[in-house]
């Protein structure tokens, strides 16, 4: 793995992963009830905003309230509940309405898909150029190690319009639409994956831009564009939060060949190199569903998402330990660069797709 | 029909039962109950009347059901015979102390008025006939005394005229729950044997001049208890209908392979080589889903029947029936039976 910013011997992945295994398993030794009552608590919060601002925006005079109320809901449902427990992060309990396997989101995005292309492929070929389907979504290039064709040029184009229809970006995932358009598979090969986003985005368009505008009778355009705009605010800062998890300057990317036959150790080193993390308050991380701590997760992806902010520092000081990267700022800032780098791919890489671990390493 | 249709799709995807339910914990459409009323039945038993949220469909006098609580954040599930009567408002459990399992601890130590348990549709065939036999025999070891009474309670309410005799073994007098009652029973004759001190009416365990001291030639026999118990009434009488209650499992330290590793959905068996169970499970001709096979992304996961199982990642143990276990990085420690 010699073009990233740092690399360690056999003898120090061993211990790096040793001691990584460590935190995980005293994380895992004292799970317990505070950690179900909390997601209890949230998925509380989480229902009761959502009724709640359901039905304040029956009342046109209420709609601001009534829309922050229904897009904080969403955010919740999707991000720290719906996202984590998908992670299995509260399998141990044997809480049916907790369970990994069964749990299903307020979004477009069929849960027994996003188990396949987030929790399986996602985090497990993490930024390896050509397996890791995060990297652009199929539509965008993310990477010095894409290669250029002029189709990029709209890259930020299609970075702004991924933002506004994240949840239908996401939903779309599995169809795999850049393997289709390369003529590797055809349209016919996803029927069935079609079918089923095609089942779950009609449940989600007829409840939010139908059946609640038409229980508010005359004020059904107000229901109308208060779901549509929790919907929005959703998508955006889901989208935000995801991007900045992987995408800001000075994360790496991977090939195929570096991740082959990799140790637990390089697969540990893998995930940190490249995530960040984004620094805020309490609230924000909840918001964040705790992927503020994005490196955390991907080091320990069925952890309850509540326990990374107490195991960062210990992380941090590993990292520091074996000299590799920790990235980490304020949203505000990583997200600068993230947009900067979209912008900055639109065009060919300088130096014919050298990638720019390398160009670093060699300056 | 269609105000349901409308309520799912607004409610959806969670379901209705997951707003309700926040409201109160019984309004749900899951089978839950409230304890709503505690009392110490002996030193060291506790009984423990629960409300249901809706009647228990079908529960018969003798049957079991399971009840499931949440400990430290986990859920574990146990049968109990309930020890109402058939068709009671309320479902009536003896939980005694020496079972020593996790949830009658739980229960023993933290139930009261107010405290919610999930409960299961009730099942097995301890149950008396709809032509009542004439003569019954009903023996029960410790608290294998509930389906007994739930038995006598059920023939008391219909005026049974037949002959019950009832012989319950306890270590000792006081620990027999339930001994007011039975003895103000009309009709049943009551004996007791005390296995670990003086008192009672028959001496030491089960033999044949106990049987003959209870009833000559009874029609039908019961008997729920320790599997000791049932093998020694079944010793004298073959036929007779048993409830036992295996003991809690106990986990042996990890030595791999050997056991006998089930596959009940697909009804294949194999013997255990000590590899992780999703390599054994493939080995064997089954193709079950898979992700990451280093146990991150969940995919493989499982239904564990029963059998012990543990983490290779976590070193988390897994002993109880009807877990969630990933199968990419569990070995089996003794049988197992993954519903797969």
């Amino acid at each position: 793995m010699s073009r990233h910013t740092s690399s360690l011997t056999p003898e120090q992945f061993e211990g790096f992963g040793r001691e990584l295994d460590a935190i995980k398993e005293k994380v895992i030794a004292d799970l317990g009830q505070t950690d179900v009552d909390y997601i209890r608590r949230v998925i509380k919060a989480q229902r009761g905003m959502e009724v709640a601002g359901r039905g304040l925006l029956i009342f046109p005079p209420a709609w601001l309230a009534g829309t922050a109320l229904l897009s904080v809901s969403k955010i919740l449902d999707n991000m720290e509940i719906g996202h984590n427990v998908m992670h299995g992060q509260y399998e141990w309990t044997g809480d049916p309405a907790l369970s990994g396997q069964a749990f299903e989101w307020d979004t477009s995005c069929p849960a027994d898909q996003w188990r396949h292309s987030h929790n399986f492929t996602h985090h497990t070929f993490t930024n390896i150029v050509g397996m890791d389907r995060d990297i652009g979504y199929g539509l965008l290039r993310m990477s010095d190690d894409q290669d250029w064709r002029p189709y990029f040029l709209g890259n930020p184009v299609y970075a702004f319009l991924l933002m506004m229809l994240f949840q239908y970006g996401v939903a779309l995932h599995e169809l795999e639409a850049e393997r289709i358009r390369s003529g590797e598979i055809t349209l016919g090969d996803k029927r069935e994956v079609l079918e089923q986003i095609w089942r779950k985005t009609r449940r989600q368009v007829l409840k939010d831009y139908v059946a609640f505008p038409l229980l508010a009778g005359p004020f059904a355009p107000f229901v109308f564009a208060g779901n549509m705009t929790a919907n929005l605010v959703r998508n955006v800062w889901a989208f935000s939060i995801i991007f900045c998890g992987h995408f800001p300057e000075g994360t790496e990317e991977f090939s195929m060949e570096e991740a082959r036959d990799e140790t637990r150790g390089q697969w540990y080193y893998r995930q940190i190199l490249g995530s960040a993390n984004l620094t805020g308050g309490t609230i924000f991380h909840i918001l964040s569903g705790n992927l503020s701590h994005q490196i955390e997760h991907h080091l320990f992806p069925d952890l309850p998402a509540r326990r990374y902010a107490e195991i960062a520092p210990q992380v941090r000081e590993i990292c520091e330990r074996y000299g590799l990267p920790y990235n980490s700022g304020p949203l505000p800032k990583q997200f600068g660069t993230v947009v900067r780098k979209i912008v900055r791919l639109a065009l060919p890489s300088r130096g014919a797709n050298m990638p720019t671990a390398a160009v670093r390493l060699a300056a | 029909m269609l105000p349901s249709r409308l309520l799912g799709l607004l409610a959806g995807p969670h379901g209705v039962d997951r707003y309700t339910e926040l409201l109160d914990p019984m309004w749900t459409s899951d089978a839950r109950a409230t304890v709503v009323a505690v009392r110490r039945s002996t030193p060291r038993s506790l009984t423990v009347s629960l409300q249901p949220n809706r009647p228990v469909a079908g529960l018969r006098a003798g049957q079991y059901l399971t009840v499931t609580v949440e400990v430290d954040g986990r859920r574990h599930t146990r049968c109990y015979s309930p020890a109402n009567a058939e068709g009671a408002a309320l479902v009536e459990l003896t939980i005694a102390s020496h079972d020593g399992g996790v949830v009658s601890e739980h229960l023993l130590r933290n139930a009261r008025p107010g405290m919610t348990v999930g409960l299961s549709t009730p099942a097995g065939d301890f149950v008396v006939p709809e032509v009542r036999p004439r003569r019954l025999l009903l023996i029960a070891g410790g608290s294998g005394i509930t389906p007994v009474m739930a038995i006598a309670r059920t023939l008391q309410g219909e005026r049974y005229d037949g002959d019950v005799a009832v012989v319950h073994y306890v270590h000792a007098l006081q620990d027999a729950a339930y001994r007011d009652e039975l003895a103000a029973m009309p009709n049943v004759r009551v004996l007791y044997g005390c296995t670990r001190a003086p008192g009672g009416d028959l001496d030491g365990h089960l033999d044949q001049t106990h049987l003959a001291a209870a009833m000559a030639d009874p029609d039908a026999v019961y008997v729920c208890g320790p599997p000791a118990l049932v093998d020694a009434v079944r010793r004298y009488r073959p036929d007779a209908k048993a409830e036992s209650f295996a003991p809690a499992p106990l986990v042996i330290p990890y030595s791999p392979g050997g056991g006998r590793i089930t596959f009940s959905d697909s009804g294949i068996d194999a013997v255990d080589d000590g590899r992780p169970l999703l390599n054994q499970a493939e080995d064997a001709g089954l193709t079950p889903t898979s992700g990451c096979r280093m146990g991150i992304c969940h995919t493989c996961t499982r239904r564990k029947v029963r059998g012990v199982v543990r983490n290779v990642s976590t070193g988390v143990i897994s002993t109880d029936a009807d877990e969630a276990v990933q199968i990419c990085v569990s070995v089996a420690v003794g049988a197992v039976d993954i519903a797969l």
